[in-house]
């Protein structure tokens, strides 16, 4: 045989080996999920998560997010569209994993907000301005109270609910259970129990779509 | 020396052999760090620093075989081999831990794998930069002088 063909069968080879490996290794890690899920459903939803869509629907998509994640910020357009073309199928679940530097200051103004009946509101003001507080050289958090007024929050009242204890237990608990499911990078979703493995908006998409397919 | 015509036929397969060794450890680093999703700590960058070239310098001395190579790939190798050691040491809690360079996020020592209870990722780092060394070492032994 030629020495050429010798290297590109062995090239070949390893890369199936690698693929092959990966998928073993996802297959696995769902089925984990999947277990931890049925064994411990709180650990993906928790009472204080808040939720978008029909509290009914049967698959939850559950997006561990940071106010700050441009990630997040991009995606969160398109979670917003999954949800209206399943109306009533889908719900979403917020948990919070804030990683970046002045993002738990993010899930307080974000809870407060959620006394007022503003939260998402609060959520796309965020996202929008995100460019603004949230540089990655010199993150700015407190610029936040500039645009908050474009959510029609009461800030008084805001910077009042904001100390409220069961906030920053919210976020311990949040941060806890993101840890024990491994989440190390936002967003991190769910759909009922599945981890998105290979992170991407078709990836996303066809989770979704399967998980609606066994359900309904 | 590089005519490859006069070289004996068993060296190539060695050559091969070892940059198969290079090119199942870069592997298996890139499915521990992007797969299993283990941070690489700096100890670890370093390490892949010096076996990624490793599978491309060994590549390209296989076609047409340039016994030369050892002259370019030891350094390399023992480069990765010393770094590989000093994580060992540092894993198995022969060196402290305060004394390790990498702060950053990712601890040096903390242990991610144990297979059968005794393999960790520096030892495997560390057989596979010994099993270059040797293999570059013997072909050496073997090529025209």
């Amino acid at each position: 045989m030629k020495k050429q063909y010798f290297v590109l069968i062995a090239l070949i080879i390893l890369a199936l080996l690698f693929a092959f490996g990966s998928n073993l290794y996802r297959q696995k890690q769902t089925e984990n999920y999947e277990s931890m899920a049925k064994a411990e459903p709180s650990v993906l939803i928790r009472e204080h998560s808040q939720t978008l869509g029909d509290d009914n629907a049967k698959v939850a998509l559950i997006e561990f997010t940071d106010p700050g994640c441009e990630t997040c910020s991009a995606f969160h357009p398109f979670v917003k569209q999954l949800l209206n073309a399943y109306p009533g199928k889908i719900k979403l679940v917020v948990r919070y994993a804030p990683f970046h530097k002045g993002a738990d200051q993010m899930v307080k103004i974000l809870e407060a907000a959620k006394k007022q009946g503003k939260y998402w509101e609060t959520l796309e003001v965020m996202y929008r301005t995100q460019d603004q507080w949230a540089s990655h050289h010199k993150p700015q958090p407190e610029l936040i109270w500039r645009f908050l007024p474009q959510a029609g929050l009461d800030l008084d009242k805001l910077r009042e609910d904001m100390t409220d204890p069961a906030i920053a237990k919210i976020i311990e608990q949040d941060l806890a259970d993101a840890k024990v499911l491994n989440v190390t990078k936002t967003p991190g979703f769910f759909v009922n129990g599945k981890p998105l493995t290979s992170f991407g908006r078709q990836q996303l998409q066809r989770l979704v779509e399967s998980e609606i397919k066994e359900m309904y | 020396m590089t005519d490859s015509d006069r070289e004996d036929p068993i060296n190539w397969y060695i050559l091969f052999a070892c940059w198969m060794i290079a090119s199942v450890s870069a592997l298996g680093s890139m499915f521990f760090s992007e797969i299993m999703e283990f941070a690489p700590c700096s100890l670890c960058w370093y390490q892949r620093a010096f076996m990624f070239p490793l599978v491309f310098i060994l590549l390209i001395a296989l076609f047409p075989f340039d016994g030369n190579i050892v002259r370019y790939a030891l350094p390399l190798a023992l480069a990765g081999w010393g770094l590989a050691f000093y994580h060992t040491l540092l894993y198995s809690g022969v060196i402290p831990e305060n004394l390790q360079p990498c702060s950053q996020g990712v601890s040096c020592s903390e242990t991610y794998i144990d297979i059968f209870g005794f393999i960790t990722v520096p030892m495997l780092s560390l057989i596979s930069f010994s099993l270059i060394i040797g293999t570059l070492l013997f072909l050496k032994r073997r090529l025209p002088k």
